[in-house]
């Protein structure tokens, strides 16, 4: 079964949101660094963020006949490569001296971040994949 | 053509040429010295050289080879895409995370990203450029350029879906490109002040 065929679920378009989101609410906490400043703004992005994420992975559960091998395949190494990035984001924060609930809404939008992107990837490649 | 395959294209490429990860992780681990050491010159020069070839691969990409790609016929593209866009998945983000991470060091080093700095609003500005630019880049440019590669590993590659992805990644490329314009704006702003 060929899976480009299918009508399939806003998968992609939801992680672009994802992406936005918390690119939007790094970027707003980082310019006020280090002062502090109300984290409503970053919260509500974070929160956000990590709804869609969910939406995304409820939605990827109920897909049958998926090209499941590649999705995979791709999201395990996106995974791996984004897990460095993240880790050398979170060490930079730290070793900047972030601490408190800024380095708790930072660590929750990069854990995000590497969590929707291989979601992203591996969905764009698995739609047209022969299943 | 509702199924335009494109047969006898030869799949003896890798799509992550591994070749080049020692590569990639010397580059990592300088930055990670340069970042736990702190030092000016290290750190100006992840930003400086990471972004020099950041800004002038994107609109050499954008402007140049974008183009001559989008006149070249279906074959071709994907000739030229199985050589090109390998190197791509490993180059761009090494270089973007080398000049963010030492961007950012540099501006606190500095005192860029204090609010009473005279930088800080051109910094927050290059902030917002590269926050737009990594949601195109990472949103639709990466993962057409992964689409593109994953087709053509197929025994029988479809043309329809390389031509739809790579009219993606090429578009995206050229806005990147566009938006590397402000980047240079605003950077030559900040060391000029």
């Amino acid at each position: 079964m060929n899976t480009r065929a299918k009508k399939l679920p806003p998968v992609s378009e939801i992680s672009v949101v994802v992406l936005a989101l918390v690119v939007a609410g790094g970027v707003y906490l980082a310019a006020h660094l280090p002062k502090h400043t109300s984290l409503a703004f970053t919260t509500f992005t974070v929160v956000a963020a990590a709804v869609l994420v969910l939406v995304n992975l409820v939605l990827l559960t109920r897909l049958t006949g998926f090209a499941w091998k590649t999705f995979f395949q791709v999201a395990k190494w996106t995974l791996f490569a984004y897990a460095i990035f993240a880790a050398a984001l979170e060490y930079i924060f730290v070793k900047d001296g972030v601490r408190g609930s800024v380095l708790v809404l930072m660590s929750a939008t990069i854990v995000i971040f590497a969590v929707n992107l291989p979601i992203h990837f591996g969905f764009t490649v698995a739609r047209y994949a022969d299943n | 053509m509702a199924h335009d395959v494109v047969t006898e294209q030869p799949k003896d490429f890798k799509i992550i040429p591994t070749s080049a990860i020692p590569l990639v992780a010397v580059v990592y681990i300088g930055l990670i010295i340069a970042v736990a050491t702190n030092r000016l010159w290290a750190l100006d020069f992840f930003h400086v050289v990471g972004g020099g070839l950041w800004t002038g691969i994107d609109l050499f990409l954008g402007f140049v080879i974008g183009p001559i790609i989008g006149k070249m016929s279906i074959p071709a593209r994907m000739e030229f895409s199985k050589k090109f866009m390998p190197k791509m998945v490993l180059l761009m983000p090494t270089l973007v995370i080398a000049t963010l991470a030492g961007g950012w060091q540099l501006a606190r080093h500095e005192g860029f990203i204090l609010s009473s700095d005279k930088h800080h609003g051109w910094v927050v500005a290059s902030m917002i450029v590269v926050g737009v630019m990594a949601v195109v880049a990472l949103g639709f440019l990466e993962p057409a350029n992964l689409g593109v590669l994953f087709e053509l590993k197929k025994e029988r590659p479809n043309g329809e879906v390389i031509g739809k992805l790579m009219k993606r990644f090429l578009y995206t490329a050229g806005l990147t490109g566009a938006m590397q314009v402000a980047t240079l704006i605003i950077m030559t702003r900040i060391a000029t002040l």
